[in-house]
């Protein structure tokens, strides 16, 4: 109908001198942008459905192809911009909500870009990272509150499950059904080789994924996909899934189309059903019933596991980490409101929650004022973009952090923000064998390992500068911190000084 | 300009220390020259001293030494003080002026016991109601700074050069088993008699040498049991670090030293179970005590002395014994100059403290 024009987002420009025609464009698709002229040889291309993922840009192999936005100009107008105008013609027609993939993408103040780093000049000096120690491994899980000894060299304390990781950066969880088996698998084997941990998410544990449990964290969620006793004691962190950075107050939608004989398996689903996780947990409507399912959880587990529970961060989200610590988490993880998701409703994840910047600073904040800080393990979520950005977060006082676009990102994704369309390109976000054998294993848990390997080397770099040696001595250490350009209250919520003072 | 505690210092500095293990009294002016040798680590803008066994009559009295900036602070603080503890004797501290030595605070020392049925009433135990009190005049007694609390000991401390202050509290006429002494090179100028060191809390006195990068860390650890970091200095911050482990985890000194340098992982991966188990226990719980950064610590208390130096060994600290005493200074030279013939001269390792136990103290209790 002529009322529901919505302009194209890109155009395909093919270089006729360079195409030589293969078709490799063609076979890559999966948009089906690309095709033969009909009954002939020539390639052509069809922009319309185009989401710049790049992958035939990637693989063209004479560099014949370039995408670029494609503009039509709109009556300028600050207000009804173009994507309001589009949206609600996609919504007029359709009378549906609207999807997104990936985390939110407006322009809300990232604070780590407004957050500025310390190095030692002249009265302490500076470590080279070369010369000596640096120590990046962490220890998750619940800690006593003391220790006692018998002498010194001979502890009595005995120490409820600690998880030792060997960098401060682990992979969020993405369960199988809004990732492909061979993303997971790729995340699982540089976890086991970084001495890290990978997330399985909510889809339950795949049997190809089980010589890796010794470095997974397995979920539980409102839909309760896959749990079983032995799911619970073959991971090394259970972790209650409360809410999700993209999508808080939310639950999930697995589409049927997705949910294959392999994925209703690991569910524990019937094979073409939709797998739908409720929005609250119907056994948790408060806290006590939070404090029921971890110690059910601790007993499945003969309490040999460190519970973790993760919430989105909204608002109110130091009382919420207080009254989890309560409840007795061992670990929580927070979720920023520029995480990541497979599919959520884009008015939701474009308004709901707050950054991981300040979630963390005021939930850590509040654990210190309580006196219960070092009894727990805090984990940042929400969108780490590179090593710097880790060092901020445990320096507002995170333990560690859980990344999930930047590893995606490792394997070939290109933002393209169409997950929740199970078409990715990549092989990722899809269930399609023809695009998951895209993605090799193989080849990407390397290149996952590498980023992580470059990461922990700034890392140690940065604390070097600091003249730190330990993680330790970081963590919380909001002196390395200044701020840039921020106000007096956002200032006061991350608890750093301005730059200058 | 603010005053140390509204702002943070970093500062360089020179300390020594002096003890008699079998408890022999060891005249003020030793220590002095040890640390007058040292002159060029300091820039005189702050000394001091912290001397154990010189109130002898006394020593079942806490010892308060007082910095008053004015009459009105002093007339305030006491009416405190007199409410809150029973008060033996009050005096002014002799001193004797030196050129060296200008601007100074009026300083008065107090003998005093707890009042009992205020504590009862308070619900706390001695240490902690000493201790609370001595807060609560330092954050809310303008112009009133109680700078040593301890029982049969006392910190002496002044803007100056080491030197200059021992001469100005004529520390010659005190002898004391065990001494400890700091010159400091702070980086700006806060003439404020408070921040010499040594830092003090109860008989726990302390004295630094470095800056360490750790020290928000530690503050932020810290401060969730209670303490307030107001001087924001390093030597504060250890301290109450040592205070915490110490008094109310029930931890020895030497586990305690543990916490704050305790070894790297490489090397704890490589010991026997029992000490893997020790180490990996300690610095998952106290992670947040770990320090971190150039320094070296000399902590005194009536039970001995510790000494410790950081994990990489970015700070100076030599330690020497001759007979019944045991020496400690940033330089060797400031060893000799008092102690020639040492029959033993190491350098403090990150990995190994050094702890000297008084032993007719241990006697006593036992
Ligand atoms: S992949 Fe490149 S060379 Fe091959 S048909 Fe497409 S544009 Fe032409
Ligand atoms: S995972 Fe795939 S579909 Fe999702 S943003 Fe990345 S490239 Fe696009």
């Amino acid at each position: 109908m002529a009322v529901n024009y919505i302009p194209r987002r890109f155009n395909i420009v093919r270089d006729k001198e360079r195409c030589i025609e293969c078709g490799c464009c063609v076979r890559q698709c999966s948009n089906e942008c690309h095709y033969f002229e009909a009954g002939g040889t020539t390639v052509l291309a069809d922009s319309t459905n185009c989401v710049a993922c790049h992958r035939c840009v990637d693989l063209c192999p004479t560099s014949a192809l370039r995408i670029e936005k494609h503009v039509c100009d709109y009556r300028e107008n600050a207000n009804w911009t173009p994507q309001y105008q589009q949206e609600i013609c996609r919504q007029a027609a359709s009378g549906g909500t609207l999807l997104s993939g990936m985390g939110n993408p407006k322009p809300y103040p990232i604070y780590w870009d407004k957050i500025l780093l310390n190095a030692s000049q002249v009265t302490n000096p500076s470590i080279d990272p070369l010369r000596e120690p640096m120590e990046i491994r962490t220890i998750l899980g619940r800690k006593p509150e003391k220790l006692t000894v018998e002498r010194k060299g001979k502890a009595i304390t005995k120490m409820p499950p600690q998880v030792v990781v060997e960098t401060p950066i682990l992979f969020s969880a993405m369960s199988f059904g809004s990732i492909s088996l061979n993303a997971q698998k790729s995340l699982a084997m540089a976890a086991q080789n970084l001495g890290t941990l990978f997330n399985t998410g909510e889809g339950g544990l795949h049997p190809d994924l089980e010589p890796y449990t010794d470095r997974a964290i397995v979920q539980v969620a409102s839909g309760r996909f896959g749990v079983h006793k032995d799911y619970l004691n073959s991971a090394r962190i259970v972790e209650i899934k409360i809410g999700q950075g993209a999508k808080p107050g939310i639950g999930g939608h697995l589409p049927g189309e997705k949910v294959n004989v392999e994925v209703s398996n690991a569910r524990m689903i019937p094979e073409g059903s939709d797998a739908i996780s409720p929005a609250p947990h119907h056994d948790i409507y408060s806290i006590e019933d939070l404090r029921q399912l971890i110690w059910s959880i601790k007993q499945a587990t003969g309490n040999q596991k460190p519970v973790s529970v993760k919430i989105a961060a909204v608002h109110n989200v130091a009382a919420i980490v207080s009254g989890c610590a309560r409840a007795g988490a061992d670990i929580i993880a927070i979720d920023g409101f520029r995480g990541g998701t497979g599919a959520a409703p884009t008015r939701i994840r474009d308004n709901v929650g707050i950054p991981i910047e300040l979630a963390l600073a005021a939930a850590d904040s509040r654990l210190r004022e309580e006196g219960i800080r070092s009894q727990i393990s805090l984990i940042a979520a929400g969108s780490f973009r590179c090593s710097a950005d880790i060092v901020k977060a445990i320096a507002l006082g995170a333990d560690a952090c859980y990344c999930a676009s930047a590893p995606l990102i490792a394997m070939g994704c290109h933002m393209c923000q169409t997950c929740n369309t199970g078409k990715c390109n990549w092989g990722i976000a899809t269930q399609r064998p023809e695009l998951t054998k895209r993605l090799n294993p193989d080849i990407m848990h390397e290149r996952v390992e590498n980023l992580i390997t470059a990461w922990n080397h700034e890392i140690k770099e940065i604390m070097g500068g600091m003249g730190i040696n330990s993680v330790d001595s970081l963590r919380g250490n909001r002196l390395m911190l200044r701020g840039i350009g921020l106000s007096d209250r956002e200032l006061a919520i991350l608890g750093i000084k301005h730059a200058g003072e | 300009m603010l005053k140390e505690g509204q702002v943070r210092i970093p500062a360089g500095c020179a300390i020594a220390a002096i003890i008699d293990r079998k408890g022999g009294l060891i005249n003020g002016s030793e220590i002095i020259k040890s640390i007058a040798l040292m002159h060029d680590r300091s820039n005189g803008l702050g000394g001091g001293f912290a001397a154990y066994g010189i109130y002898p009559e006394h020593k079942d009295a806490y010892a308060f030494h007082i910095f008053y900036d004015n009459a009105e602070a002093q007339k305030k603080c006491e009416e405190f003080l007199f409410k809150h503890f029973n008060v033996d004797e009050a005096e002014r501290i002799p001193t004797k002026k030196i050129p060296a030595i200008k601007n100074g605070p009026d300083i008065w020392r107090y003998f005093a016991r707890v009042n009992r049925v205020r504590m009862r009433n308070a619900r706390l135990d001695e240490g902690e109601y000493v201790v609370q009190c001595v807060t609560r005049v330092n954050d809310a007694y303008e112009g009133a700074y109680i700078f040593s609390s301890g029982k049969n000991m006392g910190c002496f401390k002044a803007v100056g050069y080491p030197e200059d202050v021992g001469a100005f509290y004529m520390l010659d006429k005190y002898d004391a088993y065990l001494w400890t002494a700091h010159g400091r090179f702070p980086t700006n100028t806060p003439g404020w008699w408070g921040g010499a060191h040594p830092f003090n809390v109860l008989d726990w006195s302390i004295v630094h040498n470095g800056e360490i990068s750790s020290y928000d860390a530690n503050r932020r650890y810290i401060e969730q049991f209670g303490y307030k970091c107001t001087m924001q200095t390093d030597t504060e911050v250890i301290t109450y670090l040592f205070d915490h482990l110490m008094r109310h985890h029930g931890l020895p000194a030497n586990v305690a030293a543990d916490v704050l340098t305790a070894p790297e992982w490489d090397e704890i991966d490589r010991m026997s179970p029992e000490k893997r188990e020790y180490f990996t226990a300690l610095r998952s719980i106290y992670s947040g005590a770990l320090v971190n950064g150039p320094f070296s610590v000399i902590l005194g208390s009536g039970k001995g002395l510790l000494a410790i130096n950081d994990r990489l060994k970015l700070r100076s600290l030599t330690a020497a014994t001759k007979g019944d005493r045991a020496y400690f200074a940033s330089e060797e030279s400031a060893i000799r100059i008092v102690c020639p013939n040492p029959d033993k001269v190491w350098s403090v390792s990150g990995a190994d403290p050094v702890f000297v136990p008084l032993e007719i103290h241990q006697k006593e209790e036992s």
